[in-house]
């Protein structure tokens, strides 16, 4: 469990980042920071490995203060998941996924045969192990970059926009993977997101952010949808209008769910 | 070409002392340059101090700093140290600015990355950003090898032999198919330096290829993962 307690951060130039955010992350689920740019949720993110320290408040995990953690043995110990892959360049796919074990010690053979069979976890053949990220597409590189994050079996998998640089269909199918090895190794998973549909498909647990880096709403995506916590959160989810105000209509007997601009969404079941 | 072939070994003899010269000031500027050039580019203040400091060593005259140098190192000025540590002293005044611009150039992602999968300062200095640096690096290390070599022969003027000492000889002797012979041995010791450099870089930075492979072939039809 991951918990932040009046937790705020103020950069050295003056900007607040994040104001007075207490949220409870659950262990095993996915909860989805999500918010515009300038909302604080990839600030927030990187409180949790230390890569950025709070002004104000406490970070814990499991009951653990995480600023009387040593930054680099706490950000061996979890899995990070960043836009255009963050892959070393200069190593290949192997060597990638083996980086973080090899820190922590593992010797190189062992490394690499996790290392295989984590490109399996994730859907890549084992022959892409000796390429560079570079002779990958952008849809692999993310997925190389997850099996790393993976590597060390972590309890704990931070994702910092991580399909927000791949084509639409690319992203659908990440999507569906991670929904799927979710349900396989079931991860604490911290999803940062701008995107409002990931945000509902992938999170347990979605936290509405705000300009200021303040909290609007933290609540399943059904609950949201139900009752949205203020204005800019209805507006922000969408919640009364376009293919969230789904209608029923009656076609020769059967029951046609359609959206807000009359597009047919699905059938209901019967 | 007969005075060429008459005197093979005098000018075989030369090229090896020329290379004693200029090998290791052109590896010292090196090894020195990469720690000033990330120390310009990890702290902002420093930056402009160093860069300019090292940059101003290109404006020494070279003669003068071959006659005053020894007044600080203690060694005599015919020493061939001495003119190492000029030539050294040019290096890297020609290569520190690369050095600090290499390491600006590492893609900030990257950088990141590094940092959050758990590398410590030195473990990521060590394992991405002095290889992700490499390119550039080796551009600049080019740059060092072809201007040291060149640079090298102005020992001949202070009496510190090399395949300068083909020019003043010639000069003095009026031949001039000895300094025509000094001139081309020069510019083929440095071509042949420079070749190395390309080919260590290939060896060590095997990736820089790869990526290069990539995109030439960018045409050919990509095969897109199929989801199992």
């Amino acid at each position: 469990m991951i918990e932040f307690r009046g937790v705020s951060k103020r950069f050295p130039d003056g900007t607040l980042a994040v104001s007075g955010v207490d949220i409870v992350i659950p262990p095993r689920k996915t909860t989805v920071l999500v918010g515009s740019s300038g909302s604080g949720k990839t600030t927030l993110l990187r409180m949790i490995n230390r890569m950025v320290d709070p002004s104000g408040g406490q970070v814990l995990i499991d009951g653990t203060d995480v600023s009387t953690l040593e930054p680099v043995a706490l950000r061996r110990s979890i899995g990070y998941v960043m836009q255009n892959s963050g892959l070393l360049p200069h190593r290949k796919v192997i060597d990638n996924v083996a980086t973080v074990p090899m820190l922590r010690g593992t010797r190189k053979r062992e490394a690499h045969a996790r290392a295989l069979e984590l490109l399996d976890t994730v859907g890549l053949d084992r022959s892409l192990a000796d390429k560079y990220p570079s002779q990958l597409s952008g849809g692999q590189q993310q997925r190389v970059g997850v099996a790393r994050g993976l590597a060390v079996d972590p309890n704990i998998l931070l994702m910092d926009e991580p399909f927000g640089a791949v084509d639409p269909i690319v992203r659908s199918e990440l999507q569906q993977e991670l929904l799927r090895l979710q349900g396989e190794l079931g991860k604490t998973v911290v999803f940062v997101t701008h995107d409002i549909d990931e945000a509902f498909l992938l999170g347990d647990q979605v936290v509405i952010m705000q300009q200021g880096g303040r909290i609007s709403q933290a609540a399943s995506p059904a609950e949201i949808l139900a009752h949205p916590a203020d204005d800019f959160v209805a507006d922000f989810v969408g919640a009364d209008r376009g293919k969230r105000v789904l209608h029923l209509r009656d076609v020769d007997g059967r029951q046609i769910v359609v959206d807000d601009d009359g597009r047919a969404a699905g059938v209901l079941a019967s | 070409m007969t005075w060429l072939w008459s005197n093979l070994d005098l000018v075989g003899e030369l090229s090896l002392v020329h290379l004693a010269l200029s090998v290791p000031a052109i590896i010292l500027s090196f090894v020195i340059s990469v720690p000033i050039g990330w120390l310009a580019h990890r702290y902002r203040w420093s930056r402009g101090v160093l860069l300019t400091l090292c940059g101003l060593l290109y404006a020494i005259p070279s003669l003068a700093l071959l006659i005053a140098l020894p007044v600080f190192t203690g060694l005599s000025v015919r020493s061939p140290v001495n003119l190492v540590v000029a030539l050294t002293l040019y290096g890297i005044a020609v290569i520190v600015r690369t050095a600090a611009d290499a390491f600006d150039a590492i893609d900030r992602d990257v950088r990141q990355s590094a940092t959050a999968v758990g590398y410590s300062a030195f473990g990521r200095f060590r394992a991405a950003e002095l290889p992700l640096a490499g390119p550039v690096l080796l551009s600049g290390l080019r740059v060092v090898i072809v201007s040291t070599v060149s640079l090298a022969t102005i020992g001949a003027v202070i009496g510190v032999p090399s395949l300068g000492s083909l020019f003043t000889d010639g000069f003095q002797r009026g031949i001039q198919a000895e300094i025509a012979t000094g001139i081309v041995a020069t510019i083929l010791l440095a071509l042949l330096l420079d070749l190395l450099a390309v080919l260590a870089g290939r060896l060590l930075m095997p990736w820089t290829r790869a990526g290069a492979a990539r995109r030439s072939s960018s045409q050919a039809p990509v095969v897109e993962e199929v989801l199992p």
